[in-house]
C-alpha cells in the first residue's frame, strides 16, 4: 500500500484506469463550469458595483435562447456523462465466464473467505494477478460492504441474499479493503487487505498449509451428514428432484414459473424450500434456516455446482 | 407595487409604536400564539438551539478525526455522536429552518395575508416539532442511538442496543410538524393572496416554497410510516425487514429514501427562494428569466420523486433499475442549473450592493455549484461504485446542505432581520462573520473529496495514517468554521440590544413585505394591498427607494 | 361575498366565508393526499412480500374470519351513508338531523371497533400476533409472521384512524347542539365527512388484499 500522498488510490485493476479517467473527465467539467461561473460573478460584482444610491439598472426579463441554449448543452453534456458511466458500470457488474470463485461471508466484525480449493481467509483476500475474480458474498447479521479503492469497486453485503462482484487486478502487491457500510460498533476496524500475488506463487499459497477439503467435498459431506441424499438422489425418482445438472439450468415451478437455478434460487430452496416448489413434487421439504451457517450454505451450493460441471 | 397603505405609517418604526412584538406579553402569549411571525420567531429559537447542538457534535467528530487512533471517544461513542450529528441537523434544523423561520415569517407578508390560512395548526406544527426534538434529545442523553441518521436494517432493527425506536418516534412526531407547514403553506398560496397578486406576480420566495410544500406533503408520510415499521420491528420483532424470517432489508432502503431524496429538495429548494429574493434586491434587478426559474423549482420536485435509488447503486438492485435511476438523476441536474445561470444573469448590468445577505447568496452561488457539480460524479453510475459511502460523498452533501442551504439561510436571515426584529446588525461584524464561514466550510470539506476518491469510508471512528493530513486541514477548517458561526451569531444577538433602528425597507427591496413597519404590527397590514405591478419591478420610480432608513 | 362579515365563525385573516370554506376544503384535501402516501408505504411493502410469498399469504388470508371482515365492511360502508347524510342536513340547516346522523355514524364506528377487537382476541388465542405470541408450526414460519405483521399493522393503523374519527366526531358534537352548523358555515363537518370517507376507502382496499387472498382456490 502507497504511503507516498496521492489524489487517487493505486490503479491496480483493470477498472483502475477507466474510472479515472472518467474521474478526470468529470472534474475537468466541474472546474470548467466553476471557474466560469465564479469568474462571471466576481466581474459583474467589480463592473456593476453600485456607484450611487438611486441607480436603476433596466430590466432585462429574459431571453428565450438563452434559456433553451443553457438547458440543452448541460442536457447533452449530462446525457454524455451518463452513457460513460452506465456503460462501464454493466461491465463492472458482469463477470466473465472465465472468472474464478472465491466466497466472502462478513458479519460484525471480519470478515470470512473461502476459495473453493478449501483454503480460508480472515480479513484478507489472496487472489491471482490478471485473472477475473468473482466474489460471492453474502453476510450474516447485518448489511456490510466489500471495498477494495486501489480496483475502484465495491458491493454491498447483504443478509439474506447472494450479491457478487468481480475484478481483475492488474499489479502484484498488497491494497486496503474496507467495510464500506456501516455496520456497528467496530465498522472502522472490520478492514483487511487484498494480496495480489503471481499466478505460481497463488497456486503455492493456495496449495501451502495443511491439507483440507475442498468447499466441494465439504459440500458433500454435509449433503450426507444433513440428510439431503435422503431425498435428493443422484437420479430422479427420490423424493425430491435430482441435483445433477441443476446448477445453471431452467427448473419449472409448480406455480408455472421458469426460473434459472442459481446460487440465490438453490439457497432460497434450502432455507424456504415451500417457496419455490418444483413442479411435480409435494412442499414437504423441510427448512434449514436458523440450523447451518452461511458458510456451510456456500459449501453445499459449490457441491451442487460440482454436479453440474463436465467431470475434470 | 402601489399599495393602499398610508404614507404615514413607515413612522410607526419608532419607540412607542405596537407591533407583534409588544402587542402582547407574557409566556402564555408566546406558547398560545396563532401569529404566523411569532411562531416563526419560536422555530427561530428551537432551530439555532438544534443547530449548536448538531454543531458541538460536529465539533466533537472533527476532534476525533484529527488523529487515526480512536484516542478520544470509544468506537461506540463515535458511533452516537455522527448519528446524532446527522438527526439533529437534518430533521431538526435543515428541513425546518427556512420554511418554519423564514417562510412562516414572510411568506404571509409577501403575498399580502394577514396570516397563514390555518394559525391553529402552524402552531400545532411547532408543537410537534418540539415533542418530536424533545424525544429526540432525550434519546440522545438517555444513552445515545448509533444507526446512522438512515436507520438501515437490519442493523437498525434487530441488532442496536441504543434508544432506537425512542428517538423514531421522535422524527415520526416531527415529520408531522413538516406535513402540517406543507398543508399550511400550499392552502395559503392557493386562496390566500392579496387582490391582483396573480401567480405569476409572486415572487420567487413563494414558488419555491409551493414546491417545498408539495414534497413535503407527498414524501414525509412514506418516511414516518417506514421509521414506524422500523421502530415496532426494533420493540416487538415483527420481522418485515428481518432477512431470518424472509424479510427485505432492502426494501427498507426503497421505503426510506423515497422520502429521503424529496428530502433533500425539501432543504434547499426554499433556499433557492431565498436567493432570488436577495440577487433581484442587491442587483437591484429583475430575476432574470421569472418562468423558467419558478418551473424549475416544480420540475425539481417532481423529478426529486423520481430519483431514490441512486443511493443505492451497490446494494445489488437490479443494474437496470440503477440505469433508470442514474438517467433521471442527471435530468434534475438541468433545472438546477438554469437557477445558476439565471441568477447570475440577473447581476449582468444590474447595481451590485455587496451588503451581507448579498455576499451569503454570492457564496452560495459558488458552494452549491461545486456541491451540485459533485453530485453528477455520484450519480455516475461507474464513478459511484468508487465513490459511495466514502467521505466524497459526505464532502457533496455538506457542500449542497452546509455551503448551500445554511448559506441561503443565513442569507435570508440577515436579509430580513431588520424586518423581524427592527433591528439592523453591524455590516462589518456580519460580513466577517460571512467570510469566516465562506473559508472555513471551504477547508473543511475540499480536502474530504480527495480523502474520499483515496478510498476513506465514511463512518469510521479510526482510519490508516496515510489519511491524516486530510483530516488535520478538515478539522483546521472546521475551526475557523465554528468560529464564523460564532461571530455571526454574536452579531445577530447584539443588534438585539445595540443595532439601530431599522425602517421598513433599509435594503431599498421590492415586495409588499417591505412597504410595512419593522417589526410589522401584529395583523401585517393596516388595510389589504392591492397589486398592481410585475415583481422585482425595480426600475419604477417609487418613493420608497429614497427611504435609506438609519443606514 | 356574502353579508357573512359578522358571521361568528368568520375567523379574521379570511376576507369572507367562502375563502374560509374553500380554504378548509383545500387543506383536508392536501392532509388527505399525505394519508394516502402514508398508507401507501404499507401498501408498497405488502405488494413485495405478496409477490414473494404468495402461498404464505394465501394461508394466512385464509386465517381471516371472513364473515367479520365482511361485516366491518357492510358497518363501514353504512356509515359512510350516514355521515354523507349528517353533511347534507348540514348543508341544508336541519340541525337535529345532523346531531342523529352522527349519532348513527358513532354508533358504526364503535361497533366497527368492536369487531376489530373481537378479530384481534381470536388471534391472541391462535397464537398469530407477532411481537406479542406469534408462533407457526408449519413451513414458511418467516413469511407467516410476515403477512401477520402486516396485517396487524395495516389494521392496525386503520383502527387507530377510526378511533381518531371517534374522537372528532364527539368533539364535534357540542357544536353540532348549539347549532353552529348551517349552509352558511358547515366545513367542519364536510370535512369531518372527508376524512371518514377516506378512512372507509382505506378499508375497501384492506379487506379484499388481506381477507381474500386466493379464496376463489380453496
Amino acid at each position: 500500500m502507497s504511503k507516498d500522498f496521492s489524489l487517487h488510490p493505486e490503479l491496480a485493476s483493470t477498472f483502475a484506469l477507466p474510472v479515472d479517467l472518467l474521474y478526470f473527465l468529470l472534474v475537468a467539467i466541474s472546474a470548467f463550469f466553476t471557474v466560469a461561473i465564479v469568474v462571471v460573478v466576481i466581474i459583474f460584482c467589480v463592473k456593476y458595483r453600485r456607484r450611487s444610491d438611486d441607480e436603476r439598472p433596466k430590466p432585462i426579463h429574459g431571453s428565450l435562447p438563452l434559456e433553451l441554449a443553457w438547458s440543452i448543452i448541460p442536457f447533452f453534456i449530462c446525457m454524455g456523462i451518463f452513457t460513460l458511466g452506465a456503460d462501464m458500470f454493466f461491465r463492472m457488474y458482469r463477470a466473465p465466464a472465465d472468472a474464478i470463485d472465491v466466497y466472502v461471508v462478513g458479519k460484525q466484525w471480519m470478515w470470512k473467505i473461502q476459495h473453493p480449493e478449501g483454503k480460508r481467509e480472515i480479513n484478507e483476500l489472496h487472489v491471482p494477478v490478471n485473472t477475473p475474480v468473482r466474489l460471492t458474498m453474502t453476510s450474516e447479521d447485518v448489511i456490510h460492504a466489500f471495498s477494495i479503492p486501489a480496483f475502484r469497486t465495491k458491493r454491498d453485503v447483504v443478509p439474506g441474499r447472494y450479491n457478487t462482484m468481480w475484478f481483475e487486478s492488474t499489479k502484484v502487491g498488497e491494497y486496503h479493503l474496507f467495510c464500506a457500510e456501516y455496520c456497528g460498533t467496530q465498522h472502522s476496524t472490520m478492514i483487511g487487505k487484498v494480496v495480489v500475488m503471481e499466478e505460481q506463487d497463488y497456486q503455492n499459497w493456495l496449495s501451502g498449509g495443511a491439507a483440507g477439503e475442498s468447499m466441494a467435498e465439504a459440500g458433500m459431506r454435509q449433503f450426507d451428514q444433513l440428510g439431503c441424499a435422503t431425498c435428493h438422489k443422484n437420479q430422479s425418482g427420490g423424493r425430491g428432484p435430482t441435483l445433477t445438472g441443476v446448477y445453471g439450468s431452467p427448473v419449472q415451478l409448480a406455480s408455472g414459473d421458469i426460473v434459472v437455478a442459481d446460487e440465490s434460487y438453490i439457497r432460497e430452496s434450502i432455507l424456504q424450500p415451500t417457496s419455490q416448489v418444483v413442479n411435480g413434487y409435494q412442499p414437504i421439504m423441510p427448512t434449514f434456516q436458523g440450523q447451518i451457517s452461511e458458510e456451510t450454505l456456500l459449501q453445499l451450493i459449490t457441491y451442487i455446482k460440482s454436479l453440474s460441471e463436465p467431470t475434470e | 407595487m402601489t399599495t393602499t397603505v398610508t404614507p404615514e405609517s413607515p413612522a410607526a418604526a419608532d419607540h412607542g409604536a405596537e407591533n407583534y412584538l409588544n402587542h402582547e406579553y407574557g409566556i402564555k402569549s408566546w406558547l398560545l400564539t396563532v401569529d404566523h411571525k411569532r411562531i416563526g420567531l419560536l422555530y427561530l429559537i428551537t432551530t439555532t438551539m438544534f443547530f449548536a447542538l448538531g454543531g458541538v457534535f460536529a465539533g466533537l467528530i472533527r476532534l476525533e478525526l484529527m488523529t487515526p487512533q480512536g484516542d478520544m471517544f470509544q468506537a461506540d461513542t463515535y458511533n452516537k455522536l455522527f448519528t446524532m450529528h446527522g438527526v439533529a441537523m437534518i430533521f431538526f434544523f435543515l428541513i425546518p429552518s427556512v420554511p418554519a423561520v423564514l417562510g412562516n415569517f414572510v411568506l404571509p407578508l409577501m403575498i399580502g395575508a394577514k396570516d397563514v390560512a390555518f394559525p391553529r395548526l402552524n402552531l400545532l406544527s411547532w408543537y410537534c416539532y418540539i415533542t418530536g426534538g424533545s424525544l429526540a434529545t432525550f434519546a440522545i442523553v438517555a444513552g445515545g442511538v448509533d444507526t446512522g441518521w438512515t436507520f438501515y436494517t437490519p442493523y437498525s432493527s434487530t441488532y442496536s442496543d441504543g434508544f432506537v425506536a425512542l428517538a423514531l418516534t421522535g422524527v415520526f412526531i416531527n415529520g408531522f410538524s413538516s406535513i402540517l407547514t406543507g398543508v399550511n403553506f400550499l392552502t395559503t398560496i392557493h386562496k390566500m393572496r392579496a387582490p391582483g397578486m396573480t401567480w405569476f406576480r409572486l415572487p420567487l420566495f413563494i414558488w419555491a416554497h409551493y414546491a417545498t410544500s408539495l414534497m413535503m406533503i407527498l414524501g414525509t408520510p412514506v418516511v414516518a410510516i417506514t421509521l414506524l415499521l422500523v421502530a415496532l420491528e426494533n420493540l416487538l420483532g415483527i420481522g418485515i425487514f428481518n432477512p431470518d424470517l424472509g424479510g427485505d432489508p432492502i426494501l427498507m432502503q426503497h421505503l426510506f429514501w423515497f422520502y429521503s431524496h424529496p428530502a433533500v429538495y425539501i432543504m434547499i429548494v426554499p433556499g433557492f427562494g431565498v436567493i432570488s429574493e436577495v440577487i433581484a434586491c442587491f442587483s437591484r434587478k429583475a430575476i432574470f428569466g421569472y418562468s423558467f426559474v419558478a418551473f424549475s423549482s416544480l420540475a425539481i420536485a417532481l423529478l426529486g420523486f423520481l430519483v431514490w435509488g441512486h443511493h443505492m447503486f451497490t446494494t445489488g438492485q437490479s443494474v437496470y433499475a440503477s440505469m433508470v435511476f442514474s438517467f433521471i438523476t442527471f435530468f434534475i441536474a438541468v433545472p438546477t442549473a438554469v437557477k445558476i445561470f439565471n441568477w447570475t444573469a440577473t447581476m449582468y448590468r444590474g447595481s451590485i450592493d455587496l451588503k451581507t445577505p448579498m455576499l451569503y447568496a454570492i457564496g452560495f452561488m459558488g458552494l452549491f455549484l461545486i456541491g451540485g457539480l459533485t453530485g453528477t460524479f455520484l450519480s455516475t453510475l461507474a464513478m459511484d461504485v468508487h465513490l459511495h459511502d466514502t467521505y466524497f460523498v459526505v464532502s457533496h452533501f455538506h457542500y449542497v446542505m452546509v455551503g448551500g442551504m445554511v448559506m441561503a439561510y443565513l442569507s435570508g436571515l440577515h436579509f430580513w432581520w431588520p424586518k423581524m426584529t427592527g433591528r439592523l446588525y453591524d455590516e462589518l461584524m456580519a460580513k466577517t462573520g460571512a467570510v469566516l464561514i465562506f473559508l472555513g466550510f471551504n477547508l473543511t470539506f475540499f480536502p474530504q473529496f480527495v480523502l474520499g476518491y483515496l478510498g476513506m469510508p465514511r463512518r469510521y471512528h479510526v482510519y490508516p495514517e496515510e489519511f491524516q493530513i486530510l483530516h488535520v486541514a478538515s478539522t483546521g477548517g472546521a475551526t475557523v468554521l465554528g468560529l464564523g458561526y460564532i461571530i455571526m451569531f454574536g452579531c445577530l444577538i447584539y443588534s438585539l440590544f445595540r443595532g439601530a433602528k431599522a425602517g421598513p425597507n433599509p435594503w431599498t427591496a421590492k415586495g409588499l413585505e417591505w412597504e410595512i413597519e419593522s417589526p410589522p404590527i401584529a395583523h401585517n397590514f393596516h388595510e389589504t394591498p392591492i397589486v398592481t405591478s410585475e415583481p422585482y419591478a425595480y426600475e419604477e420610480e417609487d418613493v420608497l427607494l429614497a427611504d435609506k432608513a438609519s443606514h | 361575498m356574502s353579508s357573512s362579515a359578522s358571521h361568528p365563525a368568520l375567523r379574521h385573516y379570511f376576507d369572507d366565508l367562502q375563502q374560509q370554506h374553500e380554504s378548509a376544503t383545500m387543506g383536508m384535501w392536501a392532509f388527505l393526499a399525505q394519508e394516502i402516501m402514508f398508507f401507501g408505504g404499507l401498501f408498497a411493502g405488502y405488494t413485495v412480500y405478496r409477490f414473494k410469498y404468495f402461498n404464505a399469504f394465501v394461508t394466512g388470508s385464509n386465517l381471516l374470519p371472513l364473515e367479520w371482515g365482511g361485516l366491518n365492511t357492510v358497518i363501514l360502508i353504512a356509515s359512510s351513508f350516514t355521515v354523507a347524510m349528517a353533511v347534507r342536513c348540514a348543508q341544508q340547516g336541519q340541525h337535529k338531523s345532523i346531531f342523529n346522523w352522527f349519532i348513527a355514524t358513532m354508533v358504526l364506528g364503535i361497533a366497527f371497533l368492536g369487531v376489530k377487537s373481537i378479530e384481534y382476541s381470536h388471534k391472541y388465542h391462535d397464537h398469530l400476533i407477532p411481537g406479542l405470541n406469534f408462533t407457526w408450526d408449519g413451513p414458511m414460519a418467516g413469511p407467516m409472521k410476515i403477512f401477520f405483521s402486516f396485517y396487524f399493522v395495516m389494521t392496525g393503523m386503520h383502527a387507530l384512524h377510526m378511533v381518531i374519527g371517534v374522537g372528532l366526531m364527539i368533539w364535534l358534537m357540542p357544536k353540532i347542539r348549539a347549532g353552529k352548523f348551517g349552509p352558511e358555515y358547515y366545513s367542519p363537518i364536510e370535512n369531518f365527512g372527508l376524512y371518514w370517507h377516506f378512512v372507509d376507502i382505506v378499508w375497501i382496499f384492506l379487506f379484499p388484499l388481506l381477507y381474500l387472498i386466493g379464496r376463489h382456490i380453496q
